[in-house]
């Protein structure tokens, strides 16, 4: 019997709400009182080509702990599991474009040949006019970035479109980050 | 020693990120080329979500739990499997879903179509997966509804699908269609689809599933990106 053929991907539609928003539960907050790590949270605002906010885009993460472990059975460690994280957030924008979460700085992450990953979330961006989501990684500003396996596939040039600078709001850490879909600094996706 | 592996989004099925039928997508399609980045633990592992993701409820979509009235329209089951690309069922993935009502109509304060809400019907649902990969789920013949994208637009009757597999680079949002619908070939949604890739979004009607006096039956098998182990050459 032949394979069979992956499912076509289809744009989420501007109601995805109905569907993958839950009103009793904050999907974008990824931590609780007991979570081990930097309490971070992350926001920016999804653009369009003319850099209108998109207030219907889904966006998702996906993040080891504050150790560089993910909850999964891959990762094997040695970095420990922490009880209190999962590591997947889920937002949708609002009227201005913006989504946040709020979670702890992640680990830096083993690669299979041992070199080491920086510190980063894995992103999928989803939207009405969106046929295939986009998928991309984001980095944290404040941290050594040159020797990341990744960002070294990156034109030097578009890198920056993949890093958040930290700020503090009111003794929050804030990593601001925009995904820009479209332009001149349109954010760097990956075919993964 | 292992080594692990997703199968490559196929690019021959997916639908491209420019359709300029689809007029939302000339401002919003990334237009620079992907960068191919070998998958990594971070690409590879994904949210593998439990059994309390769901309430058995939350895959009847006929009924508003605790409620005690019934959506309106024409009863349907829609059921498949899960699938990795080389034919081995997914257990334990999360299947959302989200659809219109049989009027044509979202529960969303966003869908202004001038057709009547239905107090017994929100139209979202999920359930997990079990172990041969089967989801089911009981819900209304969503109705089709007018959209602006061009003169006198209508989206065929569909019902979203999101899906989680082994790794978070098989996700995939898609929608399902109805077989026979006269709307399909006007649809600029589905016809991003590479046209020999489009009967892959259209549902069959299934006898089998369909249960006396209750409700006619629907099966739609959702195949995602696979998960691979290779034994490491050692030497």
């Amino acid at each position: 019997m032949p394979s069979p053929r992956q499912t076509p991907s289809q744009t989420v539609g501007p109601f995805f709400g109905v569907g993958l928003t839950r009103p009793s539960q904050s999907q974008h907050v990824l931590v609780s009182d007991r979570t081990d790590g930097e309490r971070i949270r992350i926001e920016g605002q999804v653009l369009d080509g003319v850099g209108r906010p998109i207030e219907d885009a889904l966006v998702e993460i996906w993040q080891a702990n504050a150790h560089g472990r993910y909850r999964h059975p891959l990762d094997t460690g040695p970095a420990p599991l922490d009880p209190a994280f999962f590591g997947f957030g889920r937002c949708p924008t609002d009227a201005q474009g913006t989504f946040r979460f709020d979670t702890v700085k992640p680990g830096s992450i083993r690669a299979a040949n041992g070199a080491a990953h920086a510190p980063h979330v894995s992103v999928t961006v989803f939207a009405r006019g969106m046929l295939v989501h986009a998928f991309t990684r984001m980095y944290f500003g404040d941290d050594a970035l040159d020797t990341d396996p990744a960002l070294a596939l990156v034109d030097s040039a578009r890198r920056r479109t993949l890093v958040a600078e930290r700020t503090t709001k009111g003794g929050l850490v804030v990593y601001h980050w925009d995904i820009r879909l479209q332009g001149e600094r349109e954010t760097v996706f990956f075919d993964a | 020693m292992n080594t692990s592996s997703v199968s490559k989004r196929d690019w021959n099925i997916h639908p491209p990120y420019l359709y300029e039928p689809y007029a939302s997508t000339v401002r919003r399609s990334p237009r620079k080329a992907l960068v191919p980045l070998e998958p990594s633990l971070s690409e590879l592992t994904g949210p593998a979500f439990g059994p309390d993701a769901v309430r058995p409820e939350d895959a009847d979509l006929t009924r508003i739990p605790g409620g005690a009235g019934q959506a309106i329209g024409q009863r349907i089951y829609v059921t498949g499997r899960v699938l990795e690309d080389d034919g081995r069922p997914i257990a334990s993935a999360l299947v959302e879903v989200w659809q219109a009502n049989a009027a044509g109509r979202y529960f969303h304060d966003v869908d202004r179509h001038d057709a009547p809400l239905d107090p017994n019907f929100t139209g979202g649902g999920r359930c997990m997966t079990n172990e041969r990969g089967e989801y089911r789920f009981m819900t209304v013949h969503p109705g089709a509804y007018p959209w602006t994208n061009h003169h006198n637009a209508w989206r065929p009757s569909h019902i979203h699908f999101s899906l989680f597999g082994n790794a978070f680079i098989s996700r995939l949002v898609t929608q399902m269609y109805f077989p026979g619908d006269p709307l399909l070939p006007l649809d600029p949604v589905l016809g991003g689809v590479p046209e020999e890739a489009r009967p892959l979004l259209i549902a069959r009607y299934d006898h089998d599933v369909t249960e006396p006096g209750t409700a006619l039956g629907y099966r739609f098998d959702i195949v995602l990106r696979g998960s691979h182990e290779t034994p490491m050459e050692t030497r």
